[in-house]
């Protein structure tokens, strides 16, 4: 089976008067249908420049190559700008952190939902106007012929992000790209949220790109795990294989990190990973996790490591084999 | 007995909102009685959704909200008796946003030096020392005396605030969402730091967090705010072992772990969190209870004393006193 | 939306030293433009005493309306030519100079005193005083400037002083709207929460935590006023309230040569070039400043 969504060594620079930046640097990956993909990482690792090069919507002054953008048939990268409007809202959509910002604050709840459909699909106003009630409802709205009347503004942040779901789902997309739908709101409102995305995924049957830093929601709803560090996916696997065995080192310390309520003992230190991301500015000269890197060694500075695939659909980026990472995990654990 | 280094009595804030061209003001109770006590070396946590009032709590703390009625005590004295110097050097905050929280045109050193300047404590001469001593404390190299914020990351700047907070040796911090503006890397160092400093300078913390995970790790107890009311109160270990309050459980059930195959719970609570400006009749939980009963909707539910413990529901009215467990 | 603001790496890309930030701004063409052009009249003002050829008040009617030089009967003694009182032109466009810059700086202080403490009470007060200094400020600019200088040229009679005076009393309201605002968005900062825990007085937060992070928009708006103020005192004078005569007020000079305009263009020519690139001058110097000190462009 083909995936929806296949990236191959996407990058991105932007030019700045200091020299060249690059936070996204040669990422591969691929969603399947009906899977969730989550992409986590830390501020500033590219996680979200990864997600708006693929729908090419970069800031002004980016530039992105990639070997290939493969999404259904066709490759993104051969698509012009009006192609590119085609397909945005209509075959992948995108929910964002901030519903506030992403809905039209001078329009209708139903206008805008209405729009998002007439804009891609020739259907009466009418039968935009039912499907985005049965899309409310769905979402876990009620009254929803009234809130089709009510401004953003009268809409908690909760059930602006649900409006933004059902916007989203509008002209049924095969591909959703959220980045951090639920970290501005409230943990009951994000089990919910994340309650309501993961069903929608099954029953629509969508790919999901779920761009996060927050562990738990990435244990809770992913599929398959990417995670990123200073613009390169340093670990990928299924979700059982990076929390259960986590190999690189930088997954390692993440994980130590966070408290977990049951687990982390009050008094007791957490771990933590010292030092800076490198600077992204110009060429990386080793192993860009190599300065925090409690397992470093000489070539750890000098070469560049490959990210090499252990089994289909398992690949850590370290210049450690597999089995020196997984004891050094067991070692920082006993103490 | 020695009074609790914190104490807060019935402690009530209203708001006037305006409702429009031609609605009268009405009032907005952000904090509903509250009360509440500190001991020394106890870090409380307090958690709640936005909008619970937990802000306004920290803020009257703080001495920058006056409460509407109420009266908050450090050790046994009424704030409002204390003066400037005298509150700071009782409580002292630390803010979420490390972004906001340091005046941008001021250097680390004038920042954290700025309540030695304003109480005029010492001599010029002996700033200087104190304020790198504090550095060395909480982690920041000496040689950033002299730079500015935005030349900081974000775990260093709120170093410097928790420097600032600590340099006055107050008996109190309010840590208002002391992590959630950092990366995870950084919020385990700080709260490694947090949780050094409690210990060495037998400091007392409130803590306010939404991340009940932060909460578990650093609180001895934690009170449960909803709606500005505490609804649920308890040693930290008990309460996360059995939560009593309906919207205890409903939080608690929401916490995701990294456990993958556990799925996203289902917390049955319905999605409008209710407008403060028209709250409830009753409990001001009762609209999202799962375990609501016609009660709810007539009358506000008592405080429930269990020991140690407090909880508002009516659900221990009579079964859940004698069995201690909810009737759920 | 800032490229750092995306990739959250702001802080990496800190500049180390003062070098970057004197690269922004000399690469910055209006700032550049505009403070060069301000510069240069400014030292055009202070030597005015030496610059200019001749006594910008000798009056000789035997030489008056002489052409300037790329006229055909242009004379190198006159370089930009006489009025009609034969008094040199290019010296009473140099003494001018002073005319302007005085009464700009002059006016742009007084209200930019005014305004900014009236702004920064409303927006860090709020409450009633903020309600009364809104009603000062709707009240101020129900008064027609002009008509104001009228009366009081009515009444106290015309004077450089009362020019100033005048300007600088009532051009305060913008500084007043704009300091109110963004106090009211600095005060909400948590820094200034934290001064305030610390036990600082109001007047301390003032001085040293709102003020100084304010300061950028104050600039930007003393340029706009200053430029304002010029204009409007060659405004006040072409109509005869504002500087008297024989000071050597661009806008006076314009007013005394409108009678010859039609055969002796440039005696009104040449005073509204030298109104026109001050006013241009400042007003890039403001866009500039604006510009450099923007947070998106800090990076």
């Amino acid at each position: 089976m083909t995936a929806l969504l296949a990236v191959e060594e996407l990058h991105v620079e932007i030019p700045l008067a200091l020299g060249t930046l690059r936070p996204v640097r040669g990422v591969s990956f691929e969603v399947e249908r009906g899977k969730t993909l989550s992409i986590v990482g830390e501020s500033g690792c590219g996680k979200s420049l990864t997600s708006l090069a693929i729908m090419n919507l970069l800031p002004r002054g980016a530039r992105r190559t990639a070997t290939r953008l493969g999404f259904g048939g066709s490759d993104l990268l051969g698509l012009d700008e009006r192609e590119m409007a085609d397909l945005r809202g209509n075959e992948i959509a995108m929910i964002f952190q901030e519903p506030m910002t992403s809905l039209n604050p001078a329009f209708t709840i139903g206008n805008q939902l209405e729009e998002a459909l007439l804009r891609h699909r020739k259907v009466a106003r009418g039968e935009a106007r039912a499907r985005a009630v049965y899309l409310l409802e769905k979402v876990g709205i009620t009254a929803a012929p009234e809130r089709l009347r009510q401004y953003p503004h009268q809409l908690s942040g909760g059930l602006r992000q649900r409006v933004m779901i059902a916007m989203a789902l509008m002209c049924g997309p095969k591909l959703i790209i959220a980045d951090e739908p639920t970290t501005a709101l409230d943990v009951t409102i994000q089990a919910q949220i994340l309650h309501l995305l993961a069903a929608l995924r099954r029953e629509f049957e969508m790919g999901v790109i779920l761009i996060t830093h927050d562990l738990g929601v990435v244990a809770r709803i992913a599929d398959r795990v990417a995670v990123m560090y200073a613009g390169e996916i340093v670990e990928s696997g299924s979700v059982e294989e990076i929390f259960a065995r986590p190999l690189h080192p930088y997954t390692q310390g993440l994980m130590r990190c966070i408290p977990v309520p049951g687990k982390s003992r009050r008094g007791e230190h957490l771990g933590s990973i010292p030092g800076m991301v490198p600077s992204l500015i110009g060429a990386l000269r080793g192993c860009a996790f190599s300065n925090r890197c409690s397992h470093a060694f000489e070539r750890c500075a000098v070469e560049s490591v490959a990210l090499g695939e252990i089994a289909p659909g398992r690949a850590y980026r370290c210049l450690l084999s597999a089995e020196a990472c997984a004891r050094n995990a067991l070692e920082a654990a006993a103490q | 007995m020695t009074p609790p280094v914190l104490e807060i009595r019935e402690v009530e804030r209203r708001f006037w909102v305006s409702g429009g061209a031609f609605k009268a003001t009405r009032a907005l109770s952000a904090v509903a009685g509250v009360s509440l006590a500190v001991r020394r070396g106890e870090v409380l946590g307090l958690v709640g959704e936005s909008g619970c009032g937990k802000t306004t709590l920290a803020r009257m703390m703080l001495g920058l909200l006056q409460p509407t009625s109420g009266t908050i005590l450090f050790g046994g004295e009424p704030i409002e008796k204390l003066d400037r110097a005298g509150l700071a050097r009782r409580v002292q905050p630390v803010f979420q946003d490390p972004y906001s929280s340091l005046n941008p045109r001021k250097s680390i050193g004038s920042i954290i030096g700025l309540p030695l300047r304003v109480h005029g404590l010492g001599t010029r001469s002996e700033w200087r020392p104190r304020i790198e001593e504090m550095m060395d404390r909480v982690g920041l190299a000496r040689r950033f005396y002299r730079s500015y914020p935005s030349q900081l990351s974000g775990g260093q700047r709120q170093r410097v605030a928790i420097a600032r907070a600590l340099i006055m040796r107050p008996e109190v911090v309010i840590c208002d969402e002391p992590t959630s503006a950092l990366d995870v890397s950084v919020q385990s160092q700080i709260l490694n730091l947090l949780q050094d400093l409690q210990r060495d300078f037998n400091l007392t913390y409130v803590v306010i967090s939404h991340n009940l995970a932060v909460v578990e790790h650093l609180a001895t107890r934690v009170a449960v705010m909803y709606l500005g009311r505490i609804v649920e109160e308890n040693e930290t270990t008990a309460l996360f072992r059995t939560p009593r309050h309906p919207y205890t459980q409903a939080l608690l059930a929401s916490v995701l772990t990294p456990e993958p195959g556990l799925g996203v719970p289902d917390t049955h609570l319905g999605i409008a969190f209710p407008n403060p400006l028209e709250p409830p009749s009753g409990c001001p939980f009762h609209p999202r209870c799962p375990h609501a009963i016609p009660l709810c909707a007539a009358q506000a539910p008592e405080r429930h004393r269990f020991d140690g413990a407090i909880a508002e529901c009516h659900l221990y009215d009579d079964i859940g006193q004698n069995s201690g467990k909810p009737m759920i | 939306m800032s490229v750092e603001s995306f990739i959250g790496i702001g802080d990496r890309l800190q500049p180390s030293a003062a070098a970057i930030l004197r690269r922004r701004v000399f690469g910055h063409t209006t700032f550049v433009f505009g403070a060069g052009t301000l510069a240069f009249i400014l030292l055009v003002a202070l030597n005015a005493s030496w610059l200019a050829p001749h006594d910008p008040y000798a009056q000789n009617l035997a030489q008056r309306l002489i052409p300037p030089i790329w006229n055909a009967d242009g004379s190198w003694t006159h370089v930009l030519g006489t009025d009609q009182l034969g008094r040199d032109y290019l010296s009473r466009v140099i003494y001018g100079t002073r005319i302007s810059l005085l009464i700009g700086t002059a006016a742009m202080t007084m209200s930019g005193l005014i305004g900014t403490t009236l702004g920064v009470l409303a927006g860090y007060f709020g409450g009633r005083i903020d309600l009364a200094i809104n009603f000062i400020i709707t009240t101020r600019l129900a008064m027609p400037i002009i008509l104001v200088a009228l009366a009081v040229a009515a009444l106290a009679g015309s004077s450089l002083e009362n020019v100033i005076l005048v300007l600088g009393l009532l051009l305060w309201d913008r500084f007043a709207v704009v300091t109110r605002s963004v106090t009211l968005q600095v005060r909400g900062l948590d820094y200034v929460a934290a001064a305030q825990a610390v036990g600082c007085s109001s007047l301390r937060v003032l001085a040293s935590e709102i003020l100084p992070n304010i300061l950028n928009a104050i600039i930007v708006v003393a340029t706009l006023e200053m430029a304002n103020a010029i204009l409007l005192e060659a405004a006040l004078s072409f109509l005869g309230v504002g500087v008297p005569s024989p000071l050597p007020s661009w806008g006076l000079m314009i007013a005394e040569g409108k009678e010859y305009m039609f055969f002796t263009p440039w005696v009104i020519t040449i005073p509204g070039v030298a109104l026109f690139t001050l006013v241009l001058a400042i007003n890039l110097l403001g866009d500039g400043v604006r510009d450099l000190t923007a947070p998106e462009n800090r990076n």
